[in-house]
């Protein structure tokens, strides 16, 4: 008969947990996503410190109107005297927490659809898929412009809108990330150990889907701030008042030949932030995706 | 031998195939038909044929992650079949299972330890669970730090160990073992199938061992049953069933295993009933006995009638022809 003898031998030198995360290697060897990193901080920094740095309130009208870039306005002012970079600060607050609180929003909206499609399928999945597919049909910014017409305008109006717009994408990558997750034998394992439904798809399902519905995030938050941006172009947007991005260059689109910095330093604002979170996201993206591996 | 502890009746499984916009059912794969098994407590029992044979389907519908389309499923006298949502949880308790591929059948991003702790907090152990979670891996001979070991820091064999301790945690009377060693390595299989040895004396257990290979299979189960297209060809005693094949589709199952020291001789003379063709389509199996398409003995009979399993002796069972005496035979010389 057999005896305990059956032991392989285990190799001394097993990986106790690496010490060094994926995360950091990644990003330690990334230079677009520690510019990224760099760029997306300097701006947080200045969002939370706009009422302590900002040399001018940004409402406050002066009598240098359109005054080019000088010593006493740093990126100038607009056709009002209203010092620019002052605005761009405070706007940094707006369009950074419309990104982040619509991405929160539609994901974790998108994210149960798409589960719940997934995992039960059938008739559930039938519906919830149908009025995706109907969402998917109209371009995004469409739908948000409709919303906000519907609505009304005001910041919260416009995260709900921009969140319902970009709903879909979670939940379509939710869906297939279940749908083939769902075949796996660990959640076979899962249900013939008795587990519920919610334990199995918060547990076991989720946390392995999680790696490109976190990259999608990063891509819609610099959509929603652009998304934002848009809106408020188009008068859409937050109230008037609100020194927001979008407002800013809309209001200087008029004196663009007259004032180029009117143009020029919202829209860098906005490339500069996109750019940095695009840059994070696709860092991310290296650093999720391999799910068995160690680098 | 009193009431068996899994009894399967008449069961089989039907997959519908739906096309086009209404999804009306245009076919239906046939992956089990109408299978009888019943396992003793305490016995391994295999279950053979070739991939498509519906042993995989099989295996899932007693452990309930499959619907049966008729039949029944039978554990220690109750009936099992229409159970579900918490009804079925003192089931999930007392049967367990193993599971082929030790690669995905632990969750990726769950420790060991978290893989091992989590069915006993939701079946409610009474008693500290890090102290059974750390005699759980010492069964399974594996050492108390591999509660902090994610399974792609394991190799295949540590991770199939972590799959059965897993699988013993609460204590089953009935572990189905789906290929549980086929996806390992020849020399950690055979480190598995000693400790599943162990573990059956140990804890008395009853194990539903699914595998293709023969070898394997002969040597762990004290009963076999062969299975063809979705239907049981032969029943025996493992030995029996090895020494004495009565179905031609056995026969050429046990003729098909390499033997690892030929003899020249008798090589030569060894009849090759190595079977002609691919196993027919689920979706359309042949009339009559399923195997009668690559049978070398198929008669006239076997396209037009199903033949049924008859006992050939006590404890063996075939489904053939040309094995078992015919039932008109059998009502002529009696009616005499």
């Amino acid at each position: 008969m057999m005896t305990d003898a059956t032991l392989e031998p285990i190799p001394a030198d097993i990986p106790q947990a690496p010490k060094r995360s994926r995360m950091r290697s990644v990003f330690s060897k990334d230079r677009k996503a520690q510019f990224g990193i760099i760029v997306l901080g300097l701006f947080i920094l200045g969002a939370l410190l706009a009422p302590l740095i900002a040399p001018y309130d940004p409402n406050e009208m002066t009598l240098d109107m359109m005054g080019s870039p000088s010593g006493e306005h740093i990126l100038g002012t607009d056709d009002l005297g209203r010092d620019l970079f002052s605005r761009i600060l405070w706007g940094t607050q707006i369009s950074l927490f419309v990104g982040v609180a619509t991405v929160a929003i539609s994901l974790f909206f998108g994210v149960l659809l798409g589960v719940l499609a997934g995992y039960y399928g059938g008739w559930i999945d039938m519906i919830i898929m149908r009025y995706i597919d109907l969402q998917w049909a109209f371009p995004n910014f469409i739908i948000a412009v409709y919303l906000v017409a519907v609505f009304g305008t005001g910041l919260l109006n416009v995260i709900v809108a921009i969140a319902l717009a970009f709903l879909d994408d979670f939940a379509r990558i939710a869906r297939s990330m279940v749908l083939t997750l769902k075949e796996e034998q660990f959640v076979d394992a899962a249900r013939v150990q008795g587990f519920s439904d919610i334990r199995i798809m918060v547990f076991h399902i989720l946390p392995n889907a999680m790696a490109p519905i976190i990259v999608q995030a990063t891509v819609s938050v610099s959509y929603a701030i652009l998304g934002e941006a848009s809106l408020s172009f188009l008068g859409l947007g937050v109230s008037a008042d609100t020194p927001t991005w979008g407002l800013i260059l809309a209001d200087g689109r008029s004196f663009i030949s007259q004032a180029w910095w009117l143009g020029v330093y919202p829209g860098l604002a906005i490339m500069l932030v996109v750019l940095s979170i695009n840059f994070i996201g696709d860092a991310l993206r290296d650093a999720l995706d391999v799910r068995d591996a160690d680098i | 031998m009193g009431t068996p502890l899994l009894r399967i009746e008449d069961v089989s499984v039907h997959f519908p195939v739906r096309k086009g916009l209404l999804q009306r059912q245009v076919a239906e794969v046939r992956a089990v038909e109408k299978v009888t098994l019943a396992l003793q407590k305490g016995e391994a029992f295999g279950l053979v044929g070739e991939s498509g044979c519906g042993k995989t389907t099989l295996a899932r519908t007693v452990l309930r992650l499959i619907d049966p389309t008729e039949g029944e499923i039978w554990f220690d006298g109750q009936n099992i079949t229409s159970l579900s949502g918490n009804a079925l949880f003192p089931y999930r308790e007392r049967v367990a299972a193993i599971f082929q591929d030790p690669f995905s059948s632990l969750n990726p991003r769950q420790k060991a330890g978290r893989i091992l702790s989590e069915v006993l907090q939701v079946h409610r152990y009474k008693g500290d669970i890090r102290t059974r979670v750390e005699e759980l891996l010492n069964i399974c001979g594996l050492p108390p730090r591999f509660v902090d070991l994610y399974p792609h820091q394991m190799s295949g064999g540590q991770r199939q160990r972590v799959g059965i301790a897993r699988a013993l945690a609460l204590e089953p009377e009935l572990i189905v073992c789906d290929e549980a060693v086929s996806a390992l390595d020849v020399s950690i299989q055979a480190q598995i199938i000693n400790l599943l040895e162990d573990l059956r004396v140990k804890l008395n257990l009853t194990y539903l061992f699914i595998g293709h290979d023969l070898s394997v299979v002969r040597h762990l189960c004290d009963r076999v049953a062969v299975m063809y297209l979705g239907r049981v060809m032969e029943t025996a005693g493992s030995e029996e069933l090895f020494a004495n094949p009565q179905h031609p589709y056995t026969r050429a199952l046990i003729d098909a295993v390499p033997d690892p020291d030929p003899d020249p001789l008798a090589e030569a003379t060894r009849a090759h009933s190595s079977l002609g063709g691919e196993i027919p389509s689920p979706l359309n199996p042949p009339s009559g006995c399923v195997f009668h398409t690559r049978c070398p003995i198929a008669m006239e009979r076997c396209t037009a009638e199903i033949p049924p399993l008859e006992s050939v002796t006590k404890a063996h069972e075939a489904a053939c022809f040309a094995t078992t005496p015919t039932t008109e035979t059998t009502t002529t010389t009696n009616g005499r």
